[in-house]
């Protein structure tokens, strides 16, 4: 068991916008660098490297860039924006069994341009498992994840009015995190209502950003935290998630689509918790798209099966009075979309108690990756 | 940039598309549990058996869920926004389901349907729609 073996001693992030200048190699080691600035641990320091499969910075250029030292483990996390919490959590086990003494996670990404967008590059012919969807024109994310939303608000009622919940909770945490790419842009309901499909039930403002930019954390153990200037943030849990005849993106074809991998990820993530989902003060969940939101409170076990929607009324994802505060920095839909990777930055802000809309006094705090696609989660605590 | 068809000789599709191409609408069942299923992949999941059989199923189903996709899309696409895209649940068993189009006639195009009249749980056939050298299963409202 993991269970607050180790330590999240080091955050570091580059500015989030379109279009940046720097490289992403640039930029991946400028949020690596910072990170270990921030831990106050040299780069020759690290012996340990997580990413995503998707990460188009390979390790040994990341080393040389930065001149880390002799690293001894080094491993990537499949499925796009499931895996950012999985590569911490690699990195946390390699810690915790001694395989590493300083790890390093991390994810850089240059989204903006539109040639970068994974569904922009399919070949003519299909032959793996996207021959069953594409060639009828469900074409993009929002298409896939669309399909599960009207079925999910036709089994349980929910409606756009609660999506707007989601989306107006995190735009309202944007405006006060000077970091995010919304930080200047309100947003009200009527404004929701009006805007432009893009794949009904879904509007535009139920998807996630577009953005460059880059983010990194340092993983030690707890004994060495102790000699470290930051306040611990103990990775408390950690869990992976596949669920069985589950299929990414188009998980159509089992029992009940609408049970995705989060509800996989949450049964090793409360395993051996020393607390509940009643106990969180704090959730950082994974937002490409919002009923991914509902979708995942019920995963996690914040709420029961069908009373997600209903959970975002009465302002219960918003800070400073809601239930439970989530995506406290903007998210993937208001901050920046960097795979889900600012997500875990803002759970460690909460937890030292440096967040923008920090929640008084918190705790503990779960952060989540992709509903949707195999997953991984972090429960988080100080 | 054309339409994304499928590749009629993937390992896992093809006895699936010759399928179509003559008409018929084959599920892939184990010979071993008699358990059918879909997508085609090469072992079955309840008794690990490598043989298997391809059966033709009745074409009836019933609308699972359905998406209404607008611009942007890929380029081959554009003209055709919005049109709707369905799951089809098949009448043979709940866990069979298919991502299809919802036509008004056999060989018409993708957003012929006014999306505002669709409604999960309706009854629909399928129909083979030809793409180029494809047969993609798309589905037609049941006749009442």
């Amino acid at each position: 068991m993991i269970k607050d073996q180790v330590v999240i001693a080091g955050i570091g992030q580059t500015a989030f916008g379109k279009n940046l200048p720097d490289t992403e190699l640039s930029l991946a080691c400028q949020a690596i660098s910072l990170a270990l600035d921030d831990a106050g641990i040299e780069p020759k320091e690290v012996d340990g490297l997580a990413s995503s499969v998707m990460e188009l910075n390979r390790e040994v250029d990341v080393a040389r860039n930065i001149g880390l030292g002799e690293i001894t483990f080094f491993s990537q996390i499949s499925y796009g924006g499931g895996a950012a919490c999985g590569t911490l959590l690699h990195a946390a086990m390699a810690v915790a069994t001694g395989q590493a003494r300083v790890a390093v996670a991390w994810r850089a990404r240059k989204r903006s341009a539109k040639t970068s967008r994974p569904w922009a590059q399919m070949p003519e012919r299909i032959s793996n498992h996207w021959q069953w969807s594409r060639p009828f024109g469900l074409l993009r994310p929002v298409d896939e994840v669309a399909m599960l939303t009207r079925r999910y608000m036709h089994e349980y009622g929910a409606n756009r009015d609660h999506l707007a919940n989601v989306a107006l909770a995190f735009r309202k945490h944007a405006n006060r995190n000077p970091a995010a790419t919304m930080y200047e842009k309100s947003l009200t309901r009527e404004e929701y209502m009006g805007a432009r499909w893009i794949s009904e039930p879904l509007c535009l403002f139920d998807n996630c950003l577009e953005t460059d930019g880059a983010l990194a954390v340092v993983l030690v153990s707890a004994e060495r935290a102790r000699d470290l200037p930051n306040p611990p943030v103990f990775v408390h849990a950690g869990a992976q998630g596949l669920p069985p005849q589950h299929q990414t993106m188009t998980n159509y074809f089992n029992d009940n689509p609408l049970n995705g991998p989060s509800w996989t990820a949450a049964r090793q993530l409360w395993r051996d918790a020393d607390f509940g989902p009643n106990d969180l003060d704090v959730a950082q969940i994974y937002d490409a798209f919002s009923p991914l939101i509902p979708l995942s409170l019920e995963g996690y076990g914040i709420c029961e099966r069908g009373e997600g929607a209903e959970f975002t009324n009465n302002g219960a994802l918003e800070w400073p009075n809601g239930r439970l505060p989530t995506n406290t920095s903007g998210g993937s839909m208001s901050e920046a979309y960097v795979h889900g990777f600012n997500l875990i930055l803002e759970g460690v802000r909460q937890l030292r108690g440096t967040s923008n809309s920090q929640v008084e006094d918190a705790e503990t705090c779960l952060v989540t990756s992709g509903e949707g696609v195999p997953t991984s989660a972090l429960l988080l605590r100080r | 940039m054309s339409l994304l068809l499928p590749d009629l000789e993937s390992e896992d599709g093809a006895e699936f598309w010759a399928g179509t191409s003559r008409g018929e609408l084959l599920i892939q069942t184990c010979v071993s549990c008699d358990t059918p299923r879909f997508p085609p992949r090469p072992m079955c999941p309840q008794c690990q058996s490598l043989d298997f059989s391809w059966r033709q199923a009745s074409g009836k189903g019933k609308i699972w869920s359905f998406v209404v996709v607008h611009a942007p899309v890929l380029p081959a696409y554009q003209d055709l926004v919005p049109y709707s895209v369905i799951v089809v649940e098949l009448d043979e068993s709940p866990n069979l389901r298919m991502v299809g189009n919802l036509l008004t006639r056999g060989d018409g195009p993708i957003n012929e349907i006014d999306p505002n009249t669709i409604v999960i749980g309706e009854s629909v056939e399928v129909v083979f729609k030809k793409v180029e050298d494809v047969a993609l299963p798309c589905w037609m409202r049941s006749k009442k």
